[in-house]
C-alpha cells in the first residue's frame, strides 16, 4: 500500500494510458451468525477513461459488493482484500480520512433506492452544498450558485426553487436527478452507479439512462454501471462483465459478450429473457369475467376537525372482458392504478360498477356468495416475502384455502392435496413441513401459485408475480404459468409493469395511467403499432429504442 | 401552524374534560370520605364539615359546582390542610418542584444522549457494553434504592452533603434529589439514543454521504443525530410532564417541599379537591408537553407539516 | 432484486435432491431460540432467575427460621456467618435473664453445647423459673439439675439454641434471610400474575382495534389516549382503594392498568400485519376475519409480545415494591421486597444491612430480566438479517 501521497501532478500525469479504476485479487468475506460468506472471490476488474463497463448479475452475484468494498463502504462484518487502485493508487485499506479526499472527489457513487439515498430532513440546496463545501472548498454563496447549475445539468426544472425543496416533495426520478447531481458535484472522474434505475418506472429509467450517457460524453467520465438488466448493460455499455457467485464468469465488449456469449451462464441469462407469445382463446369462448366501468376512489385522511378527505381516483370506469383460456396483460407505471384494478376485480377493495363472474353479478355479493366467489378466482402476489405467514409451515400455507371451502376434508386428504398442488409447481412435497424463511426467492412463488392453485380457480389474478425475481428464475415461473394454464385451463389477469414478460404472457394487453385506461387491443397489435402516443413513450422506454426527444424531454 | 396550535388547544379542551370527569367520579364512588377517617370526630361535627364544604349536596350538583370553580381557576380548599386552599399549595409547592424536574431533564437528556452516542459509535465494544450496562442498572435500580444509598454514602458516611431538606434551594441540597431523579432518566435516554443512532447510522442516505466523502463527524452530526433526536424528543415529552410535577420517593426522602408529596397522601385521606387540582394540572402538563413535541417534531423532521 | 447490504449468501441456491426425506422444518421460533441460547448474558439471566426463584420457594423451608418468628434477644443483630447468641454475648443474656427472674447468678460454665447455671437467691426459688429460659430464644430444652437443700440455691442447666442469621434480623428480630426469600415469592408471583394479565387485555384489546381499524380503531385508542394522561400512580391508588388489602386483587388490577402500553404495540403490529400480503392472500382465499386474526395476526404479534412481557415483570416488580413502599402494598407479617427496602431505608446508618439486601435481590433481579427480555427481543427481531 502507498504511504507517499502523490501530489495532483502525479495523478495526471499517470493517466495516460493506465486505467482508471483497477481491481485486482478483490475478495470480500462477511461474518454471519450463520457462518461466513464468501461474497466475492478474487475478481480483477479495470475502467478506463471515458469507458461505461457493465457490472452484470443476479441478485447474490457479488456484484454491488464489489464496488462498495471498493470504495470502503462494506458492512461492519464485512472484510475485504486484494487491491483496488485508483490511476495507480492503492486506496484500499486507507484511513478513512485519506480516503474522503478521493471518495466524491474523484470517485463517487449512486445508489439504488432515489427514495432514500437522500437525507430526508434537510433541502437539496443544502445536500448540493456538502460535497461542493468539502470538495471544492466553495462558500456558501458560490456553493448555492454551483448547485444551481449542477440541478440544471442533470435537467431538474427551475432549480433557483428547487434548491428549497425537500427530497419527500421530489418525484422518485427527480431525486435519483439530485443524487446524480450530488455525485458530479466535485466532477470526479469516476462514477460508480448502482442499480441507478430499478427503482424507477421504464419512462424515467430511459430520462436517468439518457441523462448519464450525455453527462459521461461531457465529462469524459469512466462509469461502471452496476445492473441484473441485460437489455440496459447493451445499450449503455462499452463493456461488460458478467459475475455469478463472487466470480466474473466472462469479460469483454459489449457487442461481443451480449451477442456471442462465450460462457454457457451468460448464455443462460441471455435466454432468460422472456420470449414466445401467447395465442388468443378460440372466438367462442366463454366469458369468465366481466366488468364494466369500475371505479374505485380512496379517501385519505379527513376527520373531525381535519377537514375533508383528499380524493384519490385510483380506478377510472374501467371495463373489461376475460374469457377461458385468455390472459390479459395490464401494463402501466407505478400509480397507474393496476393492481388496484386487480383487487378490486376480485373485491378485495371495494369499488362501484358491475362485475360479473360467469354471467353472475358479484357487486353486492354477502359473505357466503363471496366465499364462493373466493374459490373461483384467486390471487399471487408480488413479494414472494411478504405473501407468505412466516410462522407457518408450506404444507400449512396451502391447505389453508382448503380448510375454509372443504371443512370436512381429514387431515390425510388435505395432505394428499397438498402433496399433489405441490408437485403441480414442481416443488418437492417433502418440503412442506419447512417455513418460508427457508426458501428462495422462486420457491416462494411456487408456494403462492400452489396457495391459490389448490382450490382449483377458474381466474387468477398475477399481480407482478416475476418483479422480484431474478430473470433466470422468473423464466422458470413464466413457463410454470404456461404450463398451469394449458393443463387447467385458467384465464389470467396479469399485472406487470414489465413490458417483456407481458408479452410474452397476454394474448390482450391493456395500458393504464393514472387510473384510465389509455389503450387495448391484442397484444401483438399494441406492440407492433400503438396508438396512443403513451404506450407508445412506455414501449419505446422498455426496448431502448430512444427517441431522443422524449428522453431528453422534462 | 398557529391555527394547528389553535386546534390542538381547542382539542385539548374535550380531552381536560374526560379526564375532570373521570377522576372526579372515581374518586366518590371509592368508599371513605375526608373526614370519615378523623378520629373523635362527633357525627355532627362531620355533617357540619360537610355542609360547610358542601358535601351533602348530591354528587351531580357537587359535580357540577366543581365544574364552574374550575372555570373561574378555583381550585377549592384543601380538606385536610384546612388552612390552606390548593392553590395556595401549587403556589409553594409547583416552583420548587420544577426546578428539580427541570434540572433533572437537563442534565438526563445532556448526558444520556452523549452517553447513547458515544455507544452507538463504539457499537459492540467495551465502551458500548459499558454504557449498556449503566443504562439497565439506571432503569432498574429503583429511586426508593438510589435515594437512600445516596444518603448513606454521600451524607451520613462522607459528610460531603445534608442528610435533607431543601435549604432555601441552596445548590448542595439540590444534589441528591436532581442525581436520583435524572439517574432513570438518563438510562432510559441513553438506551433511546444508542438505538436511534444505530438505526440512523444504518440509513441508505448516510451510506451516500460516505460514498461523497463526507464522512467524520459531518455525517454524525448533521445526518444521524438530527434524525435520531426523534425518538429522544417523543420521549422527553411525557417524561418532561412526569419530572415538573415532582416526584412521591424524592420530595419525601429528601424532605423536599414540593407538589410530588401531596397527591399519595391525598388520595388515601380523600382530599377529593388536592387530588383533583393534581390531576387536572398533571394533565395540562401532559397536554401542554404533548404538544411541544409535535411542534419539536415539525421543526425537526420536515415530512411532518401541520395545516 | 435489491442487493441488500449484508448480503445474501453467494452460494448457489440448491434444489433440494429429489426423494430427500421430510425434512422438519426450521421454525422462526427454533431460530430464535438458537440466538438466544448464544447470547451469554440472556443465558446466564435465565438461570439466575431460575436460581432465584427455586431459591424462593424452597429457601423459606430451609433456613430454619418462620417468616413470623419473633427473637426477642435478637433484635437487629448484624449478618454474621458464625450462629448467635456469641460467646461473649452468653454472659450478658445471662445476666438480663436472672434479672428478670428476680435471681442472683452466682456462676455459670458452658459444657458441650449447654449452659449450666448457678442460681442464688434470698428466698426459695421455684422451680418453673427455667420457663424464663425456655421462653428466651437463646436456650431450649431447660431443666434444674439439682436443688439446694435449703430451696435457696438451683443448678439448672439448658442447651444453648444456636442460631444463624446469615443476613441478620430486622426490627422486631426477625430472620432477614427467610423474610427476604419470602418477599421474593410475592414479588416474583406478583410480576407474573400483573404482567401476565396485562399482556392478557392488551392482546385482546390492541389486536381487535388494530384489525378491525377504522372509527372502532379510532375510538379504542382515544380511550387509552385518555388513561394515558392520567395520572397513572392516581389511577393505582383508586385501584387499592376499591380492592382493598386483597393482594392478588390488587395486582390484577395493577396489571389492568399496566396493559395500556402492551394494547399500543399490539395495536401497531396488527396495523401492519394487515397490511400485509399474507394476510390479503388469505382474505382472497375467504378466511373470516376470526381466522385472519387467529391464524395470520396474533402469531405474528406473539414475538413482540414475549420480548414485551419480560419487560413488563420488572415494571411490574417495581411498581408493586414502589407501592409497598409507599405502604399501600402487602401487609405484615406477608413482605416484599419493597417493604423490605422502605424499612430498610428508615434504618440507615444503623442497620444498613436491611437496606443493602433487599435492594440487591430486587435489582439483581430486575437486571436479570432485562438482560433476558433484551436478548429475546434480538432473537425474536434479528436487526441484521
Amino acid at each position: 500500500m502507498a504511504d507517499e501521497m502523490p501530489s495532483d501532478l502525479d495523478i495526471d500525469a499517470a493517466a495516460g494510458d493506465a486505467p482508471l479504476l483497477e481491481l485486482t485479487g478483490l475478495d470480500v468475506r462477511f461474518d454471519t451468525p450463520d457462518g461466513e460468506i464468501h461474497a466475492v472471490r478474487g475478481i480483477d476488474l479495470a475502467l478506463n477513461p471515458g469507458e461505461t463497463l457493465a457490472v452484470v448479475g443476479e441478485s447474490g452475484s457479488g456484484k454491488s459488493q464489489t464496488m462498495m468494498a471498493a470504495m470502503g463502504l462494506l458492512a461492519r462484518n464485512g472484510r475485504v482484500a486484494g487491491s483496488v487502485r485508483y490511476r495507480g493508487r492503492e486506496i484500499l485499506g486507507l484511513p478513512s480520512r485519506a480516503l474522503d479526499e478521493i471518495r466524491g472527489a474523484r470517485i463517487a457513487m449512486i445508489f439504488q433506492e432515489p427514495m432514500t439515498s437522500l437525507d430526508p430532513l434537510y433541502t437539496i440546496g443544502s445536500q448540493l452544498a456538502e460535497p461542493l463545501a468539502r470538495h471544492k472548498r466553495l462558500g456558501a454563496r458560490a456553493a448555492r450558485e454551483r448547485a444551481v447549475e449542477l440541478l440544471a445539468l442533470v435537467g431538474i426544472p427551475d432549480p433557483e426553487r428547487r434548491l428549497r425543496a425537500y427530497p419527500h416533495e421530489l418525484s422518485g426520478g427527480q431525486r435519483q436527478r439530485v443524487m446524480i447531481a450530488m455525485a458530479l458535484a466535485a466532477e470526479p472522474d469516476v462514477l460508480i452507479a448502482d442499480e441507478p434505475t430499478t427503482a424507477l418506472d421504464v419512462t424515467v429509467q430511459a430520462q436517468i439512462i439518457e441523462l448519464l450517457r450525455s453527462l459521461q460524453r461531457r465529462f469524459r467520465m469512466g462509469i461502471v454501471f452496476i445492473t441484473h438488466d441485460l437489455g440496459l448493460a447493451r445499450h449503455f455499455a462499452d463493456r461488460v462483465a458478467v459475475m455469478r457467485y463472487g466470480q466474473v464468469v466472462e469479460e469483454g465488449p459489449a457487442s461481443q459478450v451480449l451477442s456471442r456469449p462465450a460462457h454457457d451462464y451468460t448464455r443462460m441469462l441471455l435466454a432468460s429473457e422472456p420470449s414466445g407469445t401467447k395465442a388468443p382463446p378460440p372466438e367462442d369462448a366463454p366469458v369468465v369475467l366481466e366488468a364494466q366501468g369500475l371505479d374505485v376512489t380512496f379517501h385519505i385522511g379527513g376527520g373531525w376537525l381535519a377537514g375533508p378527505p383528499l380524493e384519490i381516483h385510483a380506478v377510472d370506469r374501467v371495463s373489461l372482458t376475460l374469457k377461458r383460456g385468455q390472459t390479459i396483460g395490464i401494463v402501466g407505471e407505478s400509480g397507474s392504478g393496476k393492481s388496484t384494478l386487480g383487487r378490486a376485480l376480485i373485491r378485495l377493495i371495494d369499488g362501484k360498477g358491475d362485475i360479473r363472474l360467469f354471467g353472475r353479478p358479484v357487486g353486492e355479493l354477502d359473505a357466503a356468495g363471496l366465499r364462493a366467489l373466493r374459490r373461483q378466482v384467486q390471487i399471487v402476489f408480488q413479494d414472494p416475502y411478504g405473501s407468505l405467514s412466516p410462522r407457518m409451515t408450506v404444507g400449512e400455507i396451502v391447505s389453508e384455502g382448503l380448510r375454509v371451502h372443504e371443512p370436512e376434508l381429514d387431515a390425510r386428504s388435505r395432505e394428499r392435496q397438498v402433496i399433489a398442488a405441490l408437485e403441480d409447481v414442481t416443488l418437492d412435497p417433502a418440503l412442506r413441513n419447512r417455513y418460508p424463511h427457508e426458501f428462495s426467492g422462486g420457491q416462494r412463488q411456487r408456494i403462492a401459485i400452489a396457495r391459490a392453485l389448490i382450490l382449483k380457480p377458474r381466474v387468477l389474478v398475477l399481480d407482478e408475480p416475476t418483479s422480484a425475481l431474478d430473470r433466470s428464475v422468473q423464466k422458470g415461473i413464466v413457463e410454470l404459468l404456461r404450463r398451469l394454464q394449458r393443463e387447467h385451463g385458467l384465464s389470467y389477469l396479469f399485472i406487470s409493469h414489465d413490458l417483456s414478460v407481458v408479452r410474452a404472457l397476454s394474448d390482450w394487453i391493456m395500458v393504464m395511467r393514472r387510473g384510465q385506461l389509455v389503450e387495448a387491443g391484442p397484444t401483438e397489435d399494441v406492440y407492433e403499432a400503438p396508438a396512443a402516443a403513451y404506450t407508445r413513450e412506455l414501449i419505446a422506454a422498455a426496448y431502448g429504442l430512444s427517441d431522443r426527444e422524449q428522453a431528453g424531454r422534462r | 401552524m398557529i391555527r394547528y396550535v389553535l386546534r390542538r388547544l381547542l382539542t385539548a379542551i374535550p380531552t381536560l374534560f374526560l379526564i375532570v370527569t373521570l377522576s372526579f367520579f372515581l374518586l366518590r364512588v371509592a368508599p371513605g370520605g375526608p373526614f370519615s377517617q378523623e378520629r373523635g370526630l362527633s357525627p355532627e361535627v362531620k355533617a357540619n364539615l360537610e355542609r360547610v364544604y358542601q358535601l351533602d349536596a348530591p354528587l351531580w350538583r357537587q359535580y357540577l359546582n366543581y365544574l364552574a370553580d374550575l372555570l373561574h381557576g378555583n381550585f377549592g380548599p384543601s380538606y385536610n390542610l384546612p388552612d390552606f386552599t390548593v392553590a395556595d399549595l401549587f403556589r409553594v409547592g409547583l416552583p420548587v418542584s420544577v426546578q428539580l424536574g427541570a434540572s433533572a431533564l437537563i442534565l438526563a437528556l445532556v448526558l444520556g444522549s452523549v452517553l447513547g452516542i458515544v455507544a452507538a459509535l463504539r457499537q459492540n465494544r467495551a465502551g458500548d457494553y459499558a454504557v449498556v450496562a449503566l443504562a439497565t442498572a439506571g432503569s432498574t435500580i429503583p429511586t426508593f434504592v438510589i435515594a437512600p444509598l445516596y444518603q448513606l454514602v454521600f451524607a451520613l458516611t462522607l459528610a460531603w452533603v445534608p442528610v435533607a431538606g431543601w435549604g432555601g434551594g441552596a445548590f448542595i441540597n439540590k444534589i441528591g434529589p436532581v442525581l436520583t431523579l435524572a439517574l432513570p432518566q438518563i438510562a432510559i435516554v441513553a438506551r433511546l439514543m444508542r438505538g436511534a443512532m444505530i438505526e440512523a447510522l444504518r440509513a441508505n442516505h448516510i451510506r451516500t454521504a460516505r460514498a461523497l466523502g463526507l464522512g467524520g463527524w459531518s455525517v454524525v452530526v448533521r445526518h444521524a443525530l438530527r434524525g435520531a433526536l426523534l425518538p429522544i424528543i417523543s420521549y422527553a415529552g411525557p417524561a418532561a410532564a412526569a419530572l415538573l410535577t415532582g416526584s412521591v420517593v424524592v420530595e419525601t426522602v429528601f424532605a423536599i417541599p414540593g407538589v410530588g408529596r401531596y397527591f399519595v397522601d391525598a388520595a388515601l385521606n380523600r382530599d377529593y379537591t388536592l387530588v383533583m387540582g393534581t390531576v387536572v394540572v398533571i394533565a395540562v402538563f401532559v397536554i401542554v408537553f404533548n404538544l411541544i413535541v409535535d411542534l419539536l417534531y415539525a421543526l425537526v423532521d420536515p415530512r411532518v407539516r401541520y395545516d | 432484486m435489491t442487493e441488500m447490504t449484508a448480503p445474501a449468501p453467494a452460494a448457489p441456491p440448491s434444489s433440494p435432491p429429489a426423494g430427500s426425506p421430510p425434512a422438519k422444518g426450521r421454525s422462526l421460533w427454533i431460530d430464535a431460540w438458537r440466538r438466544l441460547t448464544a447470547n451469554r448474558a440472556a443465558v446466564i439471566s435465565a438461570v439466575y432467575l431460575v436460581v432465584m426463584a427455586v431459591a424462593c420457594l424452597v429457601g423459606p423451608l430451609l433456613t430454619g427460621h418462620d417468616y413470623t418468628t419473633i427473637y426477642t434477644d435478637y433484635v437487629r443483630v448484624a449478618p454474621s456467618l458464625t450462629p448467635y447468641p456469641k460467646p461473649d454475648a452468653l454472659a450478658s443474656t445471662l445476666d438480663d435473664l436472672t434479672r428478670r427472674m428476680r435471681l442472683d447468678l452466682a456462676g455459670w460454665r458452658e459444657e458441650n453445647g449447654r449452659v449450666i447455671v448457678d442460681l442464688r437467691s434470698a428466698r426459695p426459688i421455684d422451680p418453673r423459673v427455667t420457663r424464663y429460659f425456655d421462653r428466651s430464644s437463646s436456650f431450649e430444652d431447660s431443666r434444674v439439675e439439682q436443688t439446694g437443700a435449703d430451696g435457696l440455691s438451683m443448678t439448672v442447666s439448658a442447651a444453648v439454641a444456636r442460631h444463624y442469621f446469615l443476613f441478620g434480623t430486622d426490627n422486631t428480630g426477625r430472620d432477614l434471610l427467610t423474610r427476604t426469600l419470602i418477599a421474593g415469592r410475592v414479588s416474583l408471583a406478583i410480576g407474573l400474575l400483573a404482567g401476565l394479565t396485562a399482556v392478557v387485555i392488551g392482546v385482546i384489546y390492541g389486536a381487535t382495534a388494530g384489525y378491525l381499524g377504522g372509527r372502532i380503531d379510532d375510538v379504542m385508542m382515544r380511550i387509552v389516549d385518555i388513561l394515558y394522561s392520567l395520572p397513572f400512580i392516581f389511577l393505582v391508588i383508586m385501584l387499592v382503594v376499591f380492592f382493598g388489602r386483597n393482594f392478588v386483587l390488587m395486582f390484577i388490577a395493577v396489571g389492568a392498568v399496566q396493559w395500556l402500553d402492551m394494547a399500543r404495540i399490539v395495536r401497531g403490529q396488527a396495523l401492519s400485519i394487515r397490511r400485509q400480503e399474507y394476510v390479503q392472500a388469505a382474505l382472497a382465499l375467504g378466511v373470516s376475519s376470526r381466522g385472519i386474526l387467529w391464524r395470520h395476526v396474533v402469531p405474528n404479534t406473539l414475538g413482540p409480545v414475549v420480548v414485551y412481557m419480560t419487560l413488563l415483570v420488572p415494571q411490574v416488580i417495581l411498581l408493586e415494591s414502589f407501592l409497598s413502599y409507599l405502604g399501600l402494598g402487602v401487609q405484615e407479617p406477608l413482605t416484599s421486597w419493597g417493604v423490605l427496602i422502605a424499612q430498610g431505608a428508615k434504618n440507615i446508618p444503623a442497620a444498613t444491612w436491611l437496606l443493602i439486601f433487599p435492594s440487591i435481590f430486587l435489582t439483581s433481579t430486575l437486571f436479570a430480566l432485562n438482560f433476558l427480555g433484551d436478548g429475546l427481543r434480538d432473537a425474536l427481531d434479528p436487526k441484521d438479517r
